[in-house]
């Protein structure tokens, strides 16, 4: 076994040991902090190859199915530059899940299903970002996208929760079967010898699918993928399902295997479907502004902190749709990054919110008012938080921002303003609009005259601001420094041949 | 120290101050405040370092921020030249005037750490704006000016009054650098450069004019709401909410400022785009007359001086649209500015925090007395912002009108002319309320001199309003600006400007002396043309009552049209999807194999 395939495997594996009787809290966190170091000696091991562009790297498979006339199917993990960014994302959210969740005394119900849960959601993102078989791909996002749903119907908060795990349920297994026959199609299409995917994107890149069958099933993947990834008008499921779902849950579902749909458009529908992407970008540019400017305002309207905050998690998501869209590097490269940026700030912007949750009892915003007066901790480490989610500089999403926007220009042709630049100068509007919801939510809760009625429980203690604090110091980090990462993304995203788009 | 270290420790030494604030030193308030005004000299004294290591430009060591290779590459670099040599004087120089006062002015307050640690992020993020060497990072340090902004104006943010003016200051900010960042994109996409170098070396090529006037009024948008010209000049006067420190050095002398000298920056620009300077020209000159009759009626010493800056603001923007070549007048009266005004707020500090926080003018009067220095130096910086002839602010005022009117802007010249009237008529208004006549309550009747620390700061920044625009002190400070004395004439310009201060001075005196309240009232004036209540409007129609439309919509329309009623006549047509009931691990596990199957018959077939 490598150690990308321990990575994979030890969080499942642990899950395994909790549902056998181990101590649940301690293995999850063991398990979960282990995979973090492992993903960052990855990371520095990376730092230390040369003629990085376009390779997948640590390579490791074991055939499971090789017949003559049957696609060959191997269970098989590799990491390029992308894939990597989006390990350290999970690895990095998955422990502030786990630390940031509930003792096991804390839990209504059976906290070894809870704990057990939270590292099948996390393992599941990691095997799925790390599979390079197509197969696995797809099998791993399922694996998590289950407990998912059971933790919402089980240990989500309010009366709704079982309907709102229903919906999720029904929604996402419908988005998740659009998007199984539209990988069918593709790899069908692609000649059906094989379900690996740099094999795939060989093949399509010699002799493709024919141009004119390509828009359908990228329509087929853009549909499956954008209702996992909640794009406009695939999005309902979200904003209730992150409110009502324990806040682990949410900072792993929000800030990590969500993800997963963009990196299937990255990974899958833009190198094997080409032509496809390209004929139906205006349609994603319209799909793109309905997140970022119909959902901006929605979350405007929200009066309640977690919505709110679920909404906003949708709309960011029409940026990174806004780099893939551009379809060149510097989009393609803002869009990693800016998923990057985007899990850990919603990760910590719900982990605040649950925590806040449980100490108020309430997160509307007419129930709370003056908390920074009382509780500067909590003030400070929300207020960096709103503002890395507001697309401040010195955080990951500005720099990523910046990267999507420049993309996108450069993707319009000559001097003329044409659709994706139009769709650029509007989607800039949305940075007004986050910052309008993001400062009034502070200005309601933390700023002001604190309300006669309300009680104020102790500040945040050293245990509840360590997962905080490791997030923060992510953003922080990568936001000063966007290299830490563009390293790794920059090489990939070359090895992606974007030629043609340009 | 060469060059480059100077210019790096100037850079980052505030902010490794603001970090350590924030990390630990906070639970030593004294101690904060002690290295956030130590970190405050040391800049002003690297900066004179700067300033004589020689003229000229300088190379100094950039470091990559975004490298995506040969696509797309955004440096963390500086540049050293006379604009950002002369403007880092002003901004540490007040900077450090501004701490030293705090260190009295805020000595009790609670938040007194998170106080210098504002001011010292704000240092940092001034430095950054002066120093860019590409538009990119001018609006990273851009934003980051306003969130030291919305701190310290927030500063007291129990209030709800102090928390509404941080927030709509931000945001204001926001909507204009919703255009500066379209305006970056556009240059970018004329000259393929974010770099000042760059789209200088590129702009001669540029043959879209068209286009490049929008770019340029794109940029100029982030100009409007720094320097809070119309329409976006709304959150200046409320951010008089924070302690009256950091209006002097933020709301008057610097930040506001950072649109007049990104003008300066990119003045190739605005030359090579005509269309765009004249309107740059008017909206300057609309904001200088528009404020100055806003100030007319205003009862409160902050707010009168916020509208004051307003209207002198609206000064150098118009000169920078003028665009005189070089932009020497925009940038002159930036400078003579910066200490007049800072000076006046900070005599309107120490008047406040003499009569324990009444900043109603009416209710003071009779402070010459009571507070001789304070009054004295107040009176010098009034001298300069009315133009009083020989103090700076008559010099770098003449030039700007002068040059509207060598260069045939006759609707700028005659607004800016105008201004000349209305400006010495508010302030002598002030000066006679607040200082003059008989004490009208108690807090003014107990008021006394404030202390050294405080008056210091006074002190010196009124030797600079009256002197700073002679070359013995501007040469070294400013080469791109000060009184050209060969060039004066006495012409046109003078003679009116001289009949404005005369007929300003006198109106005033004449109708407020021995006055207890206000003999006129023009409540278009005292209202602010209602333009806050428009907005108000606008704000509740268009983004909250369509926001409040579009929750309706998502809830009662897009759920059940895209979500609800598929899954409905799904489950209704064939129960197929009672897979996916909760908890039905077996379903899943069952479409899996179904899938494989399903991949398995279509490669037979």
């Amino acid at each position: 076994m490598n150690t990308l395939e321990i990575i994979v495997f030890l969080p499942l594996v642990a899950a395994l040991a909790i549902g056998f009787g181990a101590p649940s809290r301690a293995t999850a966190l063991g398990a979960s902090a282990l995979t973090l170091i492992l993903s960052l000696v990855m990371a520095i091991r990376f730092l230390k190859l040369t003629d990085v562009e376009g390779t997948i790297f640590f390579e490791s498979s074991r055939s499971l199915l090789d017949m003559e006339g049957f696609p060959q199917l191997s269970l098989s993990f590799g990491l390029d530059g992308i894939s990597l960014v989006l390990l350290l994302l999970s690895t990095i959210v998955m422990f502030a899940a786990v630390l940031a969740a509930p003792k096991e005394n804390e839990i209504k119900g059976s906290s070894k299903l809870f704990y057990l849960s939270l590292l099948l959601i996390g393992g599941g993102a990691i095997g799925a970002f790390c599979a390079t078989d197509l197969f696995f791909l797809y099998a791993f996002h399922e694996l998590a996208l289950i407990p998912t749903f059971l933790m919402i119907g089980i240990f989500g908060h309010g009366e709704n929760r079982v309907r709102t795990a229903w919906t999720i349920t029904i929604y996402l297994g419908v988005g998740s079967l659009i998007l199984l026959l539209g990988l069918i199609l593709t790899v069908v299409g692609l000649g059906g010898t094989t379900f690996n995917i740099q094999d795939l994107i060989a093949i399509a890149r010699v002799e493709g699918i024919p141009a004119e069958s390509q828009p359908w099933i990228f329509g087929l993947l853009l549909v499956g993928f954008g209702v996992l990834v909640s794009l406009f008008p695939f999005h309902s499921w979200a904003a209730p399902a992150y409110a009502e779902a324990p806040s682990s849950v949410t900072m792993l579902h929000a800030g990590v295997l969500k993800k997963f749909g963009l990196y299937g458009l990255i990974r899958v529908a833009l190198p094997m479907l080409p032509a496809g992407a390209e004929q139906l970008t205006n349609l994603l540019l319209v799909l793109l502004l309905g997140n970022i400017i119909y959902l901006g305002l929605v979350t405007i309207a929200q009066k309640k902190l977690d919505r709110m905050l679920g909404y906003s998690s949708v709309m960011h998501m029409g940026y990174v749709f806004l780099g893939i869209a551009a379809g060149n590097e510097i989009g393609i490269s803002g869009a990693v990054l800016l998923m990057f940026g985007h899990g850990l700030s919603i990760a910590l912007l719900f982990a605040l919110a649950g925590w806040m949750r449980d100490k108020f009892g309430t997160l509307e915003f007419e129930k709370l008012g003056g908390i920074a007066k009382s509780l500067p901790r909590l003030g400070l480490v929300f207020g960096f938080a709103a503002f890395a989610s507001a697309g401040l500089p010195g955080f990951a999403n500005f720099a990523a921002e910046v990267e999507v926007f420049f993309g996108a220009f450069a993707s319009g042709s000559g001097e003329e303003i044409g659709w994706i630049r139009w769709t650029t100068i509007i989607a800039l509007w949305g940075v007004v609009i986050s910052a309008v919801y993001m400062l009034r939510a502070y200005r309601y809760l933390f700023f002001g005259p604190k309300p006669a009625k309300l009680e104020i429980p102790g500040d945040l203690n050293w245990a509840s601001r360590a997962p905080m604090l490791l997030l923060l110091a992510g953003l922080l980090a990568v936001g000063f420094v966007p290299e830490l990462l563009n390293q790794f993304i920059r090489p990939a995203v070359e090895g992606l041949s974007l030629g043609s788009a340009g | 120290m060469d060059v480059n270290d100077l210019a790096w420790a100037i850079l980052l030494l505030p902010l490794v101050v603001a970090a350590s604030i924030l990390v630990g030193v906070k639970r030593f308030a004294g101690v904060s405040a002690l290295i956030s005004t130590g970190s405050a000299l040391l800049t002003l004294i690297f900066s004179i370092m700067l300033a004589a290591n020689g003229g000229g430009d300088a190379e100094v060591n950039s470091f990559p921020w975004i490298n995506l290779g040969e696509h797309f590459r955004v440096d963390i670099g500086i540049t050293i030249d006379e604009l950002s040599r002369g403007m880092m004087l002003i901004v540490t120089s007040i900077g450090f005037l501004v701490h030293l006062f705090s260190l009295a002015y805020m000595k009790d307050d609670p938040g007194k750490a998170r106080y210098f640690a504002g001011l010292s992020l704000f240092m940092f993020s001034m430095t950054g704006i002066v120093l860019a060497d590409n538009f990119v990072m001018m609006f990273v340090f851009w934003e980051l000016v306003g969130v030291s902004s919305y701190i310290l104006i927030g500063h007291w943010f129990e209030k709800n009054s102090a928390a509404d003016a941080a927030k709509k200051a931000f945001l204001t900010n926001r909507i204009g650098d919703f255009g500066f960042m379209i305006g970056i994109l556009l240059v970018w996409t004329l000259t393929k450069s974010i770099y000042f170098e760059g789209i200088e070396a590129a702009i001669g090529s540029v043959t879209n004019t068209a286009l490049l006037n929008i770019a340029v009024l794109c940029v100029f948008c982030g100009a409007i709401g720094k320097s809070a010209q119309l329409p976006l000049h709304v959150w200046l006067p409320d951010a008089m909410e924070g302690p009256t420190p950091v209006s002097a050095l933020i709301h008057a002398a610097t930040m506001v400022a950072a649109g007049v000298y990104m003008l300066a920056r990119v003045v190739f620009l605005v030359e090579a785009a005509e269309v765009a300077a004249q309107w740059i020209a008017w909206i300057g000159a609309i904001t200088a007359l528009v404020a100055a009759l806003m100030a007319l009626q205003q009862n409160d010493i902050k707010r009168i001086l916020a509208y004051s800056t307003l209207s002198q603001l609206g000064y150098m923007i118009m000169a920078q649209g003028i665009a005189d070549g070089g932009s020497n007048a925009g940038m002159f009266h930036l400078y003579t500015h910066a200490f007049f005004k800072a000076l006046l707020f900070l005599g309107s500090g120490a008047v406040i925090f003499a009569c324990h926080h009444e900043q109603d003018i009416w209710k003071m009067g009779g402070l010459r007395k009571k507070m001789p220095i304070t009054f004295i130096t107040f009176a010098l910086g009034t001298a300069a912002l009315i133009a009083v002839p020989l103090t700076s602010g008559f010099w770098s005022k003449e030039t700007i009108l002068e040059a509207a009117h060598d260069q045939h802007m006759y609707g700028p010249y005659i607004m800016g002319i105008i201004v000349a009237f209305l400006t010495p008529f508010y302030m002598t208004r002030l000066v006679i309320v607040a200082f003059f006549g008989k004490n009208r309550t108690d807090d003014s009747g107990h008021a006394k001199e404030v202390g050294p620390i405080m008056w210091i700061p006074l002190a010196i920044l009124a030797i600079m309003a009256v002197f700073s625009a002679y070359s013995f002190i501007s040469g070294p400070l400013l080469a791109r600006g000060h009184a050209d004395f060969g060039h004066f004439h006495f012409g046109l310009t003078a003679i009116l400007s001289l009949i404005g201060l005369a007929v300003g001075v006198g109106a005033a005196v004449f109708l407020y002396r021995g006055k207890d309240s206000d003999p006129i009232s023009i409540p278009l004036f005292r209202d602010k043309f209602y333009i806050d209540e428009i907005y108000k409007g606008i704000v509740a129609i268009f983004q909250d009552a369509v926001a409040a439309f579009l929750d309706i919509v998502d809830r009662f329309i897009v759920d059940p049209v895209v979500a609800r009623f598929p899954a409905k006549s799904a489950m209704g047509a064939g129960n197929f999807l009672r897979f996916f009931q909760v908890g039905n691990v077996q379903g899943y596990a069952f479409l899996f194999g179904m899938a494989v199957v399903l991949i398995v018959v279509l490669l037979i077939l």
